[in-house]
């Protein structure tokens, strides 16, 4: 485990462009072991888009980002199958291998691995569709029989199959009814708890930012606007925090939280 | 004391002091995928006699995967004498929560298996029958439509397909199609010029090319290229539940979708087959100038005669007829296809398989049909 202080994860100065079309300019993100960071932003802010660069699926026109201490493209070959081991990905829609039936769709980076025997493989597997509130009968299913809440579900087991450390959330409680929302944020809390990962999730849903994040980024005019914690964000003065925040929703999800209240670095 | 030592870590995995089983090291999903690992620890959490505690408060990481190892060994219940800190515990409990009933039932094998799935392929030899047919019909209904009110026809998806289909596809029938010239004028020559009836050669490039080789060719080429594309197409719109879309706006698939890929196929074949007939005819020319030292002149001079008009529009004929096949067997694979990627890829072969099997078929159809009508 990283005890350091060094960041997992250290965006810097990173400028993303499509074309002619910037999504990101001069952005600095440090992500620090056993956060949970919220990444909050309007639609079309590059939320998705950093979480990519991250991840090394997208290449940055320049800046770096750089994971535990070294830049995410220079890992190659071996390392960046090691690499890839530990950190799992919620993709927004779930990103699920339709040719491959649920079962085998979480058992697949287990399988990855090798020199696991596969009865360990079948349980552990099992083990992570009942954590998501899936059984047996579900497991026989193929992704094209499942509705949009179980999909994002099955996509969840999927990414926390490999007990990863680093964990990528991308909306994860959207399409999920308020209990399984919950209950989704209880589970990843109790994972966190035990395994010390950390995440970085991309969400519009207060509830799970209030319940879940240690701290907050808010991404907007392409690059990190501000951080903190949930109070610290809703201080700052900006017409779209103004708006996500302190509207009627952030008043219903957030309402009896002092707005002035002054504290600083990780609640 | 007893102690089980280990070769990768130098304080043992798991020591058994005064009754109580101590389990050190990593027990996670990274140093368990090495080699051989899990066998090598199941067999030393076996050696740990029965009535003993356990702690595991020393142990360095712990996952759900080495807990479900220990939580097997335990027989699926958690040790009466546990030392563990809360945050193993809380662990522990999950992985409880996640156990279930172990073995999922096998499907037995049946002896009369290969029957059923002889019925099964007959089945939906039939279904694609019947499924083609309806379509079929549907398109005449359509066309009929059409027909009756063309200023509400899909034109812009007609021209747009004419030229996906047509334009594009130029450049490569006229390759496949030169080469071919060139071959079989090459061939044949050598033959003909050992009969001393070299001279032949016109006629018989012009009536193969222009009655059976040209339309052929262009008609694979075109179901390789073209039918491949609208059966993806169609088969990613599922996918991606744009067909629902189109249905829930009241845009009919069979009107927007099928009508103008057949319409559009069915006028670029003809002229597709006429390009590739001229450029392997082009092909043959030089071929016969070099190999039997025939004037390009004379050559052309001939063709008209060496042709004919029927056999002209034979080829002209069949080109139609190829090119509303192939769209359909396009479109209806692709309206088949279910919403998984595999189902995609198998789609996009049976189409392109059935649509090249098809064309050869009505090729001898028309073959047999017109010897019977005496052309």
């Amino acid at each position: 485990m990283n005890t350091t202080d060094q960041p997992i994860i250290d965006v810097e100065d990173l400028t993303t462009a499509f074309g002619e079309h910037v999504v990101h300019e001069h952005l600095d993100l440090r992500v620090m072991s056993g956060e949970i960071l919220a990444l909050v932003g309007g639609s079309g802010s590059g939320k998705t888009t950093l979480l990519r660069q991250i991840l090394g699926l997208n290449s940055p026109k320049s800046g770096s980002v750089k994971l535990w201490g070294r830049p995410v493209q220079s890992y190659v070959g071996p390392e960046r199958l090691a690499l890839t081991r530990r950190w799992g990905m919620l993709f927004q829609s779930g990103a699920l291998f339709t040719a491959l039936s649920v079962f085998d769709n979480v058992a697949l980076p287990l399988r990855e691995v090798h020199h696991l025997p596969s009865d360990l493989v079948r349980k552990v597997v099992l083990m992570r569709l009942k954590w998501v509130g899936l059984n047996e009968q579900d497991a026989q299913l193929m992704p094209s029989d499942l509705s949009g809440g179980m999909v994002k579900r099955v996509a969840l087991a999927r990414a926390l199959s490999l007990d990863p450390e680093l964990l990528f959330l991308d909306e994860p409680t959207a399409g999920l009814d308020p209990q399984r929302s919950d209950e989704f944020v209880e589970l990843i809390k109790a994972l966190h708890q035990q395994l010390k990962f950390t995440v970085i999730m991309v969400t519009h849903d207060l509830d799970t930012i209030r319940d879940l994040s240690t701290r907050i980024a808010v991404l907007a005019e392409k690059h990190v606007l501000v951080e903190g914690s949930i109070q610290n964000v809703m201080t700052f003065d900006h017409p779209f925090i103004k708006a996500f925040f302190q509207g009627k929703r952030g008043e219903r999800a957030l309402g009896n939280q002092p707005l002035q209240a002054e504290q600083y670095g990780k609640s | 004391m007893q102690t089980f030592k280990t070769a990768f870590i130098e304080e043992p995995l798991i020591s058994v002091e005064q009754g109580i089983a101590f389990v050190r090291g990593d027990w996670s999903v990274r140093t368990l995928s090495k080699r051989g690992e899990v066998k090598r620890r199941l067999s030393l959490l076996k050696e740990v006699p029965k009535a003993t505690g356990w702690n595991i408060s020393e142990m360095g990481l712990l996952d759900s995967l080495g807990g479900q190892l220990l939580w097997d060994n335990w027989g699926g219940q958690r040790p009466k004498a546990l030392v563990a800190t809360p945050a193993q515990s809380d662990l522990l409990s999950k992985v409880e929560s996640g156990q279930s009933i172990p073995a999922l039932s096998k499907p037995l094998k049946d002896k009369w298996a290969w029957i059923v799935r002889l019925g099964q392929g007959a089945q939906i030899g039939l279904e694609h029958a019947y499924a083609l047919a309806a379509l079929l019909g549907q398109l005449v209904i359509d066309l009929g439509s059409f027909i009756k009110s063309p200023r509400y026809g899909p034109w812009r998806e007609i021209s747009a397909q004419i030229f996906r289909t047509g334009t594009q596809a130029l450049a490569i029938t006229a390759l496949v199609g030169f080469l071919i010239g060139v071959v079989l004028s090459y061939l044949s020559g050598q033959q003909l010029a050992s009969f001393g009836a070299g001279h032949l050669i016109v006629k018989l490039l012009g009536v193969s090319v222009v009655r059976e080789l040209g339309p052929i060719l262009a008609a694979i080429l075109v179901a390789g290229r073209s039918g491949s594309a609208i059966t993806a197409q169609i088969g990613v719109m599922r996918v991606t539940q744009e067909l629902d879309a189109m249905a829930v706006m009241g845009i009919e698939p069979s009107q927007r979708l099928i009508l103008p890929r057949v319409i559009a196929l069915a006028l670029t074949m003809p002229l597709l087959i006429l390009w590739t007939d001229a450029v392997a005819l082009l092909g043959g020319m030089y071929a016969a100038k070099f190999d039997l030292g025939i004037k390009p002149v004379w050559f052309i001079s001939q063709l008209p005669t060496a042709i004919g008009f029927t056999n002209y529009m034979i080829g002209i004929l069949k080109g139609l007829v190829f090119g509303a096949w192939i769209a359909l067997a396009a479109c209806h694979f692709g309206l088949r296809i279910e919403p998984n990627t595999e189902s995609l890829g198998k789609g996009t072969t049976a189409s392109v398989v059935t649509a090249i099997t098809g064309v050869i078929l009505i090729d001898a159809l028309f073959a047999i049909m017109l010897d019977q009508l005496g052309f």
